[in-house]
């Protein structure tokens, strides 16, 4: 969790549990997408999300798996759409980078490095296989809004790269 | 302000969108190479997810029972207010890249101003757009510069495009009344008054690209009062054929 968020101690591991349908290995929570999440009477849980990109199809299926992970457990979620203040790749705990990174998926840098990244003009990105930076963007657009896709120049594999979103 | 000022104005943003996004979904599986084609269509769902923000929200303040999939599919042609560069059929690709920056120009500084104004729903979609419209006004700058500056080929095609599109432009600067009342009340952003800088930024990315810039002083207009290009009718003869034929349908 960090800071920003206002989640109750209590069922902050029902949270934890519910994973981003697009990159199954994040919790929503280290993805920062879980705003606050507070505990009512009757076993009722009020949960606010907001989405990474406007257009992110996960929205729907993230909304749905939290009611559902809550159902199972015994609580009754209601889940609203919130969307300032706007999501930024800020947000996203360490321990989601290093997740990103281990699933094959270089986690976002800060801004002007993603910038020199985005526009090519220095080699920083890390390769998450080999873990060289010789690597060459081919398209700032890739399989999701928030990916970008590079190439590993030593290993030659292709990877997604988190763009930064400030 | 009244309500419906401020209904109509939002038509004029969202519908933008709304148009354009389509568009570029009909390039799915189609664009020039895997990449673009991805960009593009990412574009689209963008511009898509923005519209759904837009739409949740009119459907907020409406009087009517409605939802946003009404909105979006079940109005009539003259009931749509966006401008008429948007609807502009995909011709060929530099088409496609200069009707992109053309609008993403616009977009980026609308939603700048909007974040300034007093609504707060607008501003927060305007916040959380504007960082993907940032992506968007990249690419598309890149490829025409890439178009211009490249072969002979793609610069007399990228040149066709800025002549054939820029009888488009002006009409993005034009305010209808709906809007003079709501920027009156302070919830909307005076569009004319971007004007000189819009010209001034694109003339100089047309300049870098090394394509001359248009002197025509004939613009076309009508979109945003609802009067559109015989593009428009085919363009939601498919988005909404869905709706029509399967009223309700959800996925």
């Amino acid at each position: 969790m960090n800071p920003t968020q206002n989640i109750d101690p209590k069922i902050y591991s029902i949270l934890k549990e519910v994973s981003d349908p697009e990159i199954p290995v994040l919790s929503i929570v280290d993805m920062g997408v879980v705003r606050s999440a507070k505990l009512l009477e009757n076993n009722r849980v009020k949960v606010e999300i907001t989405p990474t990109y406007s257009g992110c199809p996960a929205m729907d299926v993230i909304g749905d798996d939290v009611k559902k992970a809550f159902k199972e457990k015994g609580f009754e979620a209601e889940v609203k759409l919130i969307l300032s203040p706007a999501w930024t790749t800020d947000w996203m705990t360490n321990e989601a980078k290093q997740a990103l990174k281990d699933y094959g998926i270089a986690p976002p840098m800060d801004a002007s490095a993603d910038k020199d990244a985005l526009l090519g003009n220095k080699k920083i990105v890390e390769c998450p296989q080999c873990g060289s930076k010789n690597t060459q963007l081919i398209s700032q657009f890739a399989s999701t809004a928030c990916k970008a896709m590079f190439k590993c120049e030593d290993c030659k594999e292709p990877f997604d790269y988190f763009k930064c979103l400030i | 302000m009244t309500n419906k000022n401020l209904i109509q104005y939002i038509y004029g943003i969202a519908d933008n969108s709304l148009i354009l996004g389509q568009r570029l979904g009909e390039l799915c599986g189609h664009g020039p190479s895997l990449e673009t084609d991805i960009a593009l269509t990412n574009i689209s769902l963008d511009l898509f997810g923005q519209v759904r923000s837009y739409f949740q929200y009119l459907a907020e303040i409406s009087k009517d029972e409605v939802t946003e999939d009404d909105l979006a599919f079940l109005r009539k042609e003259r009931e749509y207010k966006n401008v008429l560069l948007v609807e502009q059929p995909n011709t060929d690709f530099a088409y496609i890249i200069t009707r992109q920056y053309f609008f993403d120009v616009f977009h980026f500084m609308l939603l700048k101003k909007l974040e300034e104004t007093k609504n707060v729903n607008l501003q927060a979609i305007a916040t959380k757009s504007l960082k993907e419209v940032a992506y968007h006004k990249r690419f598309s700058g890149d490829w025409l510069k890439r178009l211009g500056d490249g072969t002979d080929i793609s610069k007399e095609k990228a040149q066709q495009a800025v002549n054939d599109l820029w009888v488009f432009t002006d009409e993005l600067f034009h305010l209808t009344e709906d809007d003079k009342a709501v920027v009156e009340a302070g919830h909307g952003v005076d569009v004319s008054l971007l004007k000189e800088a819009y010209y001034k930024e694109v003339t100089s990315l047309l300049d870098e690209a090394t394509l001359q810039t248009p002197e025509t002083k004939y613009f076309q207009k009508g979109g945003k009062n609802g009067i559109h290009s015989e593009h428009m009718g085919y363009l939601l003869a498919e988005m909404q054929y869905m709706q029509r034929a399967y009223p309700d349908m959800k996925w």
